[in-house]
């Protein structure tokens, strides 16, 4: 018998999204913030998917953990130097109660135990979307002389430094102003020794060392940030040039602009390196338009919702991406469209700020 | 003399160059004489144009003409001006 008609009869139905459980790091949206916000904002935006968010955070008073209409509930992790263990105990026990499809680290220095546990979170059936190891030290500000050279690509001379003894050698070495650089975070302009000096006990005491001390490049900077699918391709990627800088480096208004050589130089990383996740180019060019790549950021910025808002939703295609589904490279951007930061305050009861502090959930 | 196709410019006088990002503030006549460029005229049309409808002689028009083109010119807002991005 031949079925006759017209099956659906509606074409009113909707497909049912799935939602995902998805935890979240980076809620400090403080003035030099973490991605982890922005990072939400676009998950919530996705049109491929539902989200419940889940927060993980460190510090009791990241404004993320308040922040209810954007994260449904919030854990404290172990800060990284508590070891691996600790953390894979910690997050089997957020697991269990929020069943986590897909965890996105947001810092470098968390990047190193998450890459570590990729496996066994997998086995439990949670899903990230990182660098390997391989790809995570390869990129790492003490190796970027090496990473320029092997992948021919532009890079300031750079020399690591172990002690402060050896900052005697670097007038030779150098032409002032240099840039001294923490290991994971951090960058001052030294215009003396005496200066490279004082950076080197401040930013070694903050974040250890080594320290590296890096050319000054005279000129404009500018980011662009992407996600590699792991194989070489490039999935998305959005350049930004900064319009206003914070006294922290930090962007507090950019611009998406539109630069072929570095897409260019994009496609050339990814490529070269077949780089699993997202990651943030920070650049440089100099008076002739030479780039030169500055640093490499192994995960998405914390400017990220301007790729969003440009029509790029690359925390979406990472969780896709995550979990195994195949996902179409984004061809175009909005070119000239610009993110303005701004601070806000919350009013929080205190019950909360107590939950959090003294439970370490809420 | 051409001003780069890509660069845009606002009924305002904002110009803006995607490449780039950055963003220049053009004066009223400033803008009129970039929408002449856009339109192809030549240096001598434009001069015409501007002499015709302001109050100012060849002299300033010339001076004031080849400062501002100077201008989008180190700006790397002119298409044959540009080598590198």
């Amino acid at each position: 018998m031949i079925l006759s008609g017209c099956f659906p009869r509606t074409t009113s139905w909707k497909m049912k999204k799935r939602k995902l459980n998805i935890a979240v790091t980076g809620l400090n949206a403080i003035d030099s913030p973490g991605p982890g916000i922005s990072v939400i904002r676009g998950l919530r935006e996705a049109t491929s998917f539902d989200v419940r968010i889940i927060g993980l955070s460190y510090e009791s008073l990241e404004p993320g953990i308040f922040m209810h209409d954007l994260v449904d509930r919030t854990y404290h992790i172990p800060y990284p130097n508590a070891g691996i263990d600790t953390l894979l105990a910690r997050l089997e026990y957020i697991h269990e109660k929020e069943q986590l499809d897909v965890i996105i680290p947001n810092f470098d220095a968390e990047l190193y135990p998450f890459i570590k546990l990729e496996l066994k979170l997998r086995a439990l059936g949670i899903h990230m979307f990182v660098p390997t190891l391989h790809q995570f030290e390869e990129r790492e500000k003490v190796n970027l002389n090496s990473f320029g050279k092997k992948y021919k690509i532009h890079v300031p001379r750079s020399k690591v430094l172990y002690d402060l003894r050896s900052v005697h050698s670097l007038p030779s070495e150098f032409l002032f102003p240099i840039i001294v650089k923490g290991k994971f975070y951090d960058a001052s302009i030294a215009y003396s020794l005496e200066q490279v000096k004082t950076y080197f006990n401040k930013i070694s005491a903050k974040w250890g060392l080594p320290i590296i001390i890096q050319e000054f490049i005279h000129g404009t900077e500018f980011n662009v940030t992407g996600l590699g699918d792991g194989k070489g391709n490039m999935i998305a990627a959005v350049p930004m040039r900064k319009q206003y800088i914070t006294d922290k480096g930090k962007a507090w208004g950019g611009i998406s602009i539109a630069d072929e050589t570095m897409l260019k130089m994009t496609r050339k990383f990814l490529k070269a390196t077949k780089w699993r996740g997202g990651f943030e180019l920070e650049l440089m060019k100099n008076q002739s338009a030479d780039l030169y790549l500055l640093e490499i950021n192994p995960r998405l910025p914390a400017w990220i919702y301007l790729a969003v808002g440009v029509g790029q939703n690359i925390p979406e295609a990472m969780v896709n991406l995550a979990l195994g589904k195949k996902v179409k490279p984004f061809s175009t951007y909005t070119v000239g469209k610009m993110f303005v930061r701004y601070s806000w305050d919350m009013i929080v009861d205190r019950e909360e700020f107590e939950k959090i502090s003294i439970f370490g959930e809420l | 003399m051409k001003l780069r196709k890509n660069v845009a410019v606002s009924e305002a006088g904002l110009l803006f160059n995607p490449v780039t990002g950055e963003s220049f503030s053009v004066n009223p006549i400033g803008t009129e004489i970039l929408k002449l460029i856009r339109e192809e005229m030549t240096k001598a049309e434009i001069e015409d144009v501007i002499i015709l409808k302001y109050a100012t002689d060849k002299t300033t028009f010339e001076k004031d003409f080849n400062d501002f083109i100077g201008l989008l010119s180190s700006n790397n807002l002119l298409e044959n001006e540009e080598k590198k991005a």
